[in-house]
């Protein structure tokens, strides 16, 4: 990947204090064009919906995510259990609310990590440059050389037990293109003219970093963000698949899909509840991430 | 005119679409094709590792081993106890069932070389070699002085109990008596190998000697091998140099390595697989309403069970291992989570066997579970400590831990937690002594109460529980030596007693196998051992 | 561009070595042997197995031995799988994922960057959101998910694909389309992007204003550009896309080089893991290097410093 800052076109006309001010609405325009687009729009509102239904929703069930009850085992939707039970006879919907509430811990906590390491790997490389910036980036290159597969599940194998050791090791994964991204922002900043004129304008420090800096960088963060959260839910579902997921009685969204689609013709309800919140929830982030992006920086909506 | 364009168009699809469909239905699947043309087609688990007999352990291999070579007897059709003639025409043993001779038969391997009663000295020194490294060479130790060579107390082979008398009459002397010689002999562990394809290809102790590659194969079963694509398919074909290739009705068999069951069992109704290898217990119920007539479940000389780490409190506390063995409902455990019509385990050793009936010392009883917990400080799980279930990653093992997770905590009060580790990580914390409780299943080597009892004695590498007992181990001793066939199973039953009244294992249930099966395929019977020899199997044509 | 080139390879070699090491200590310090047994072995014969791989050495000579093989070519044989080498088993696996990475992304781009161009065009309107959420689709349900209910309608249901195999044309498609799904989602967005971008510069403008027909402007002018986001992303998606999908593999049954990954991690099968791993890297390393190539084709303003 070519670095993006060499893609952005720099501005050569003059700037007035005006027209630097300008940036600071750079939060409104963004908000005025997300709200143009419905989609986006529609996404945040349903995605905040669902993280209610997962957080809320056990508390309001009468049922025991893990009380068992054999007798009643894989039997479909009702009026009793609204998306059936599963084949140990556990209420479907509390579970894929609880199951909710780890896919989607899972995702925040691995896009923290991620976010963490790549914001300061990135900014110390942007910010040092030369010999130093090199040498950290052809480091990021060898890590995204490293198959994942065989990297994810040697971790796994390390660190099986533990629910957060993993998605530390998956975050410590993840943070490469945070990095990337970062590092472009911050090389971009100290390159734009903007910046040198707003202290040469006598804007107290505070005020640029506040206003020019951070959002810059904020930006695309917020984008590369929102869209690693879905990005490491297909990851856990994927080691759902491997059966090196969540550990039992537990029970992730991806954990529920992989024994949903083990039987999704007898016991379709297994599969298609839990797919459906999995799947609308990805699908909400992801619109969310490019509108988002779409608005934080409208000329450069590419990767 | 737009419109009656556009439904011309609509309407040329869905007869193009119907018609494929037509075809597709209509046509002969592959399953119908290869009965037509005598191939079985057999879903086998997972790729191979190997097809060196002396080096396989894996059930997949020695399901294709039965078709590509022979020992000297071999399994019979439908009989578990009563072993057919293979090399070996016949045979007869002395009265304490010590010493065996073996009378071959004239006949060959795949490369012209007559099986002689000298190839199977050299296979056994082959195994027996410490060089070699064969995980399965202590099957051999019945086999006098056999434990000396494969220790390295002795470089003599000829120290070791079996001789060529000629090149058609072997000579087996044993270490003690041993009845059920014939039984162990049909294990992958006794068949010979060509001496000169082993000797052409790096020699008798190269571990990748190439001699078992799909080139180089020599082997003298009723099937020889024909095509070996890595994850894709082995075939076999008909052999016509085997000594009784008159019986074998098959022209060929393909075995395909499947892991995924649910891509197995949409092959089997796909009409792509006359067999598959297993059945997702789930769909167990629904297979059975739905096509009964090839659902099979059968008994399987195996035993599931959970082993307990003796050495770490509180689980030395024999109270407590009563407790939990006792305070599982076994019964609704397979009714309503393994599915596929196992017996509740009473005992270690599997029900099924001649001459030894299964223990039914370890029955449903919660009281006495309760009763026991409490007197041994845990009134009501009050106090318990913390423990886990360890399981090897597999989606039934998880599903048979969270039901008794769930029993106990609802009989006994205590929360026991669950982790699995993938497979080389959980043997090694299984043999390191790094678990709590952990989830086992032993599959008999051959029908004998012994095949499963042996591994509980002191030091035994597969005891994996601390357990020790002395008084255990004389018994089996004294049933190796025992010169009744009677008295040998008297005292392997008091053995068991102990075994079950000390409890380092949960017994829970015993194995079935479970698969599909074409209608068409015949000469296939319920084996213990699951060891069909695929000699007697044929197609049925409609 | 030579001395680029040069450069680059050169780059890509010390890479190849850093992942070497890196993985070869990983694997060493992961619990578990490929030797690990479910019947016990003796101490004595376990030893006796280890000598054979050169498990009795310490790590670091091990690492030198290895290291000096593989230099030569060399990567050692299977520590499970009997009689095979780790070449013998790239071999054999690799052809057939390329042949199913190849079929994939053909289907990938041929949906994905039309659906992208057509997004961008109309932006916000129902012609960018039904492609754009179709494409999702994709991404939001998990290929374990996706391949099976493929399976079932065209296999079991329909009858019209065989549902798992490798033997001839009409088993690919069922794979490949359901691999080709996935990627053909990343090269809608990014094709959408990159449009976006050009579309909203300012000459863009200043020819519509000239009078410039739409369809001048989108393909002769914007496509040239606007497909750079998703060049780039073809250096990673083709070696991910050609050293396999494990899921794919699985459910399909296609022998291809993703089952390899996830059995030799978790048989601990050393050698293969190893030489997996260095496939995989020299496979980004070249993808890479081809990707910056055709960047600088398709657009001479990039300058590589």
């Amino acid at each position: 990947m070519a670095d993006l800052a060499s893609k952005l076109p720099l501005s050569p006309a003059p700037i007035t204090p005006e027209q630097l001010e300008q940036g600071s609405s750079l939060w409104s325009d963004a908000w005025a064009r997300l709200r143009k687009n419905k989609l986006a729009l529609g996404s945040l509102f349903m995605f905040i919906l669902i993280g209610l239904f997962c957080v809320v929703g056990p508390w309001l069930s009468p049922y025991d995510s893990q009380a068992q009850n054999l007798f009643a085992g894989a039997e479909g939707p009702s009026a009793d259990h609204w998306f059936g039970t599963d084949t140990l006879g556990r209420d479907l919907m509390v579970r894929v609310m609880e199951g909710g509430r780890i896919s989607l811990l899972v995702g925040l906590v691995a896009t923290s990590v991620s976010l963490l390491i790549g914001v300061v790997y990135g900014a110390t490389a942007g910010y040092i440059g030369g010999k130093v910036d090199a040498g950290m980036m052809r480091f990021v290159d060898l890590l995204y050389a490293l198959p994942f597969t065989i990297f994810v599940i040697l971790l796994m194998v390390a660190f099986g037990r533990s629910l957060w050791l993993m998605f530390v090791a998956i975050g410590c994964v993840e943070w490469l293109t945070m990095a990337r991204i970062v590092r472009a922002g911050v090389i971009d900043l100290k390159k734009q003219e903007f910046v040198e004129a707003a202290v040469s304008l006598g804007l107290s420090n505070r005020r640029i970093i506040l206003r020019h800096l951070i959002p810059n960088v904020l930006g695309p963060v917020i984008v590369i963000a929102t869209l690693t959260v879905p990005a490491v839910m297909l990851l856990e579902a994927f080691l759902s698949f491997l059966g090196l997921g969540v550990q039992p009685p537990n029970a992730s969204w991806g954990v529920l899909i992989n024994e949903g689609q083990q039987n999704m013709e007898i016991f379709a309800w297994l599969l298609i509840f839990p797919a459906f919140f999995f799947a609308l929830t990805l699908f909400c982030l992801n619109f969310l991430g490019d509108g988002l992006r779409d608005a934080l920086d409208p000329k450069s909506a590419g990767d | 005119m737009m419109i009656s364009n556009a439904t011309r168009i609509v309407r040329l699809a869905l007869s193009t679409m119907f018609c494929s469909l037509l075809l597709a239905c209509g046509g002969p699947t592959e399953a119908d094709q290869a009965a037509q043309d005598g191939i079985l087609l057999v879903g086998n688990g997972s790729e191979p590792k190997g097809l060196d007999p002396h080096l396989v352990t894996g059930v997949p291999e020695s399901s294709l081993l039965r078709a590509l070579m022979e020992g000297l007897v071999a399994p019979d059709a439908d009989d578990d106890l009563a072993p057919a003639p293979g090399v070996a025409e016949s045979w007869e043993s002395n009265d304490d069932f010590t010493v065996w001779t073996f009378n071959l038969r004239d006949t060959q391997w795949t490369n012209g070389d007559p099986v002689l009663a000298s190839d199977f000295v050299y296979s056994w020194q082959r195994i027996l070699s410490p060089a070699l490294g064969a995980e399965y060479a202590e099957m051999l130790y019945v086999i006098r002085n056999a434990d000396d060579f494969h220790q390295g107390r002795t470089e003599n082979f000829s120290q070791v109990g079996v001789r060529a008398i000629d090149d058609r009459t072997l000579e087996v002397t044993l270490e003690g008596p041993t009845p059920h010689f014939l039984g162990m002999l049909m294990h992958t562990s006794f068949l010979p190998v060509n001496p000169r394809a082993v000797e052409e290809h790096g020699g008798m102790t190269d571990r990748q000697s190439g001699w078992s590659t799909r080139e180089n194969y020599v082997g003298n079963g009723p099937f020889q091998l024909k095509e070996w694509v890595t994850n894709q398919v082995i075939e076999v074909e008909r052999n016509p140099a085997y000594w009784d290739a008159a019986t074998v009705q098959l022209n060929g068999i393909r075995f395909y390595p499947i892991d995924n069951v649910g891509t197995e069992e949409a092959m089997f109704r796909d009409g792509r697989l006359h067999l598959t290898n297993t059945v997702s217990p789930d769909k167990i119920p629904s297979f059975q309403s739905e096509m009964p007539d090839r659902l099979r479940i059968e008994p399987y000389l195996g035993s599931y069970f959970y082993r307990i780490n003796t050495t770490r409190p509180p689980f030395d506390d024999v109270r407590v291992r009563r407790a939990l063995a006792l305070a599982i409902d076994k019964q609704l455990l397979v009714d309503r989570v393994t599915q596929g019509g196992q017996t509740p385990a009473t005992g270690f050793t599997p029900s099924g066997i001649d001459g030894y009936p299964a223990s039914d010392a370890v029955q449903f009883d919660v009281a006495e579970a309760q009763r026991l917990l409490a007197e041994a400080g845990y009134p009501g799980g009050q106090g318990f400590p913390n423990a886990e279930i360890l399981i090897n990653t597999n989606e039934g093992h998880r599903k048979i831990a969270q039901a008794l997770q769930a029993m106990w905590q609802s009989t006994l009060g205590i929360n026991v937690g669950i982790y699995n580790q993938e497979w080389k990580v959980y043997l090694d914390s299984q043999s390191n002594l790094d678990y709590d409780i952990s989830r086992a299943g032993w599959i008999g080597d051959y029908v004998h109460p012994t095949s499963f009892l042996d591994i509980f004695t002191s030091g035994n590498g597969n005891n994996d529980t601390g357990w020790a007992n002395p008084q255990y181990d004389a018994l089996i001793g004294r049933a190796r030596v025992a010169q009744s066939e009677d008295e040998r199973m008297d005292l392997l039953q008091q053995a068991e007693a102990i075994l079950l009244e000390e409890m380092p294992i949960v017994p829970i249930y015993w194995y079935t196998r479970v698969y599909l099966k074409d209608p068409r395929v015949q000469g296939w019977e319920p084996k213990l051992l699951d060891n069909h020899p695929y000699k007697h199997v044929s197609l049925r044509v409609d | 561009m030579v001395k680029f080139i040069g450069l680059r390879l050169l780059q890509g070699a010390i890479v190849l070595l850093a992942i070497y090491a890196v993985t070869f200590f990983l694997v060493a310090m992961t619990p578990g042997s490929p030797f690990s047994s479910e019947r016990a072995i003796r101490p004595e014969i376990l030893a006796q197995i280890e000598a054979f791989y050169g498990y009795d050495k310490p790590a670091l000579e091990r690492f030198w031995l290895s290291l000096v093989n593989m230099l030569q070519g060399e990567f050692g044989p299977s520590a499970v799988y009997a009689n095979r080498s780790v070449t013998d088993i790239i071999g054999e696996a690799f052809p057939v994922s390329l042949q199913l990475g190849g079929m994939a992304l053909v289907i990938a781009l041929l949906l994905g960057i039309p659906a992208g161009i057509i997004a961008a065009v109309k932006r916000n309107t129902w012609l960018d959101y039904l492609p754009m959420s179709l494409a999702m689709a994709g991404i939001c349900l998990p290929s374990f998910v996706m391949g099976p209910m493929l399976a079932l309608l065209f296999g079991i249901i329909l009858r019209l694909l065989p549902v798992a195999g490798w033997f001839g044309p009409e088993y690919w498609i069922l794979p490949a389309g359901t691999l080709g799904l996935v990627y053909a989602a990343y090269f809608a967005r990014l094709t959408r992007g990159g449009m976006l971008e050009m579309l909203n510069q300012d000459w863009v403008r200043t020819a519509r204003a000239k009078g410039v027909p739409e369809r001048q402007i989108i393909f002769k002018h914007c496509l040239k550009g606007g497909l750079i986001p998703a060049i780039t992303f073809l250096g990673p998606a083709l070696a991910g896309i050609i050293s396999g999908s494990f899921v794919v593999e699985t459910i399909f049954q296609v022998p291809g080089l993703g089952q390899w990954f996830v059995r030799g991690a978790l048989n601990r099968d050393d050698f293969l893991i190893l030489g997996l791993t260095l496939l995989f890297a020299a496979l980004i390393v070249v993808m890479n290097l081809l990707v910056d190539i055709a960047q600088v084709a398709l657009n001479p303003r990039l300058k590589h410093g």
